[in-house]
């Protein structure tokens, strides 16, 4: 597969979000406003850059009845840093995310490109595979988080949008992450055809 | 007195609050993955419960007890994965011995609660609020029993959406997910319990 497929491939064919429905529990949490969307998708990108290529490294190494448990400490370790990073440089976006950071060790996007991907891949293809599923997620997160920013509070990255606008304020309390996520999947659907069988 | 009011009022506010799925959105993969029959999400909520409870204990005295006085607090998002991954290998080992049905009916979900974040979720929440054991124990409790009831509703729900007629584009994920949004419209409402 080429390199270019395999990226594409993670914002199209195969967004974690829109096309495999992994890694519910930021998408919905966290997409209450674009720019912590946007900070999500970059911190995840890291980890899933980072934990694909320590175990494509990794692979022959590590046992497979206890792989696992073995790739879930790889990407803790990846996560611990990211928050470290994120503490030192962005306290303000580390104190809007909270305990969400933490929580990117059990994203299952992660562990599934590390089993599905990454621990069948070379070096490379692995790296591009991260890059590629962490920008499909950041983008998803990024429009989820538009939407609801524009219609639950009026602004987008902060900025008002239309003066007299009045926002509604559902979008961004908890009902609306899993309206909004609802409607997009259903309005993808229908755009390219598809009908999922949960 | 006002210790048990305090406790009462943690176990009131993480069952309906701050439900973790209908507020936090914390445990959404077993939460849309296992609610299409109720007797599964009964079972799930079950093994949660168990799995949220005994993290909630032996996390808070490997946090104070090893972490803390080692000042290696930065290896808590290891050390409790780890902790989580250990105890669903055993709630998977009992399932499998005392109800094969129940074990096949859970899958690959089963596995999949070291990766609920509920379960991970609540360990930090309990560390981050400084609660003490007692307080901690409720909470895990709580969060769990919260969640049992979301994922029963759900699949009690979910059971009836299969035999109605839903637009096609929306069968599957979406209709679930809008319905979850409704339930949260639902749950919202007991924001106002406590001033």
């Amino acid at each position: 597969m080429k390199l270019s497929k395999v990226f594409i491939n993670g914002i199209l064919n195969e967004n974690p979000t829109f096309r495999l429905v992994l890694g519910m529990c930021p998408t919905l949490a966290l997409t209450t406003a674009a720019i912590n969307g946007i900070g999500m998708g970059l911190a995840t990108t890291f980890v899933l850059v980072g934990s694909n290529l320590v175990i494509c490294l990794l692979k022959d190494f590590i046992p497979s009845k206890v792989r696992i448990p073995a790739y879930v400490v790889i990407i803790a370790t990846f996560v611990t840093i990211v928050d470290m990073i994120m503490q030192a440089f962005v306290p303000a976006l580390y104190e809007s995310l909270g305990i969400y950071i933490p929580l990117i060790v059990v994203n299952c996007i992660i562990l599934a490109r590390a089993e599905s991907f990454a621990s069948k891949n070379s070096v490379l293809p692995s790296i591009v595979d991260g890059l590629g599923m962490g920008a499909g997620f950041t983008l998803a997160l990024l429009l989820l988080g538009s939407i609801r920013e524009i219609l639950g509070a009026g602004t987008w990255f902060g900025m008002p949008v239309a003066p007299g606008f009045s926002p509604a304020v559902i979008m961004i309390l908890p009902p609306g992450g899993f309206i909004t996520l609802g409607l997009v999947l259903g309005l993808l659907n229908k755009l390219t055809g598809k009908t999922e069988q949960l | 007195m006002e210790y048990i009011g305090k406790i009462f009022l943690i176990l009131l506010s993480s069952i309906l609050i701050n439900n973790f799925v209908m507020s936090r959105f914390l445990g959404i993969c077993p939460f849309l993955g296992v609610s299409r029959r109720v007797e599964t999400a009964v079972g799930m909520g079950a093994a949660v419960t168990f799995v949220m409870a005994m993290t909630s204990l032996i996390t808070y005295i490997i946090q104070y007890g090893i972490l803390e006085p080692l000042n290696i607090q930065y290896l808590q998002t290891i050390v409790f994965i780890l902790v989580i991954a250990c105890l669903v290998q055993f709630v998977e080992m009992v399932i499998q011995k005392s109800s094969p049905t129940l074990y096949k009916a859970l899958g690959v979900y089963l596995p999949l609660i070291t990766t609920n974040c509920a379960v991970l979720g609540v360990a930090i929440i309990n560390i981050d609020e400084k609660y003490d054991l007692i307080q901690t124990l409720f909470n895990g409790i709580g969060a769990a029993l919260g969640f049992t009831l979301a994922i029963v509703l759900f699949a009690g729900i979910r059971e009836r959406l299969e035999l109605s007629d839903i637009p096609k584009p929306l069968k599957g994920f979406p209709i679930a997910l809008i319905t979850a949004g409704l339930m949260s419209v639902a749950f919202l409402g007991f924001q106002g319990l406590i001033k």
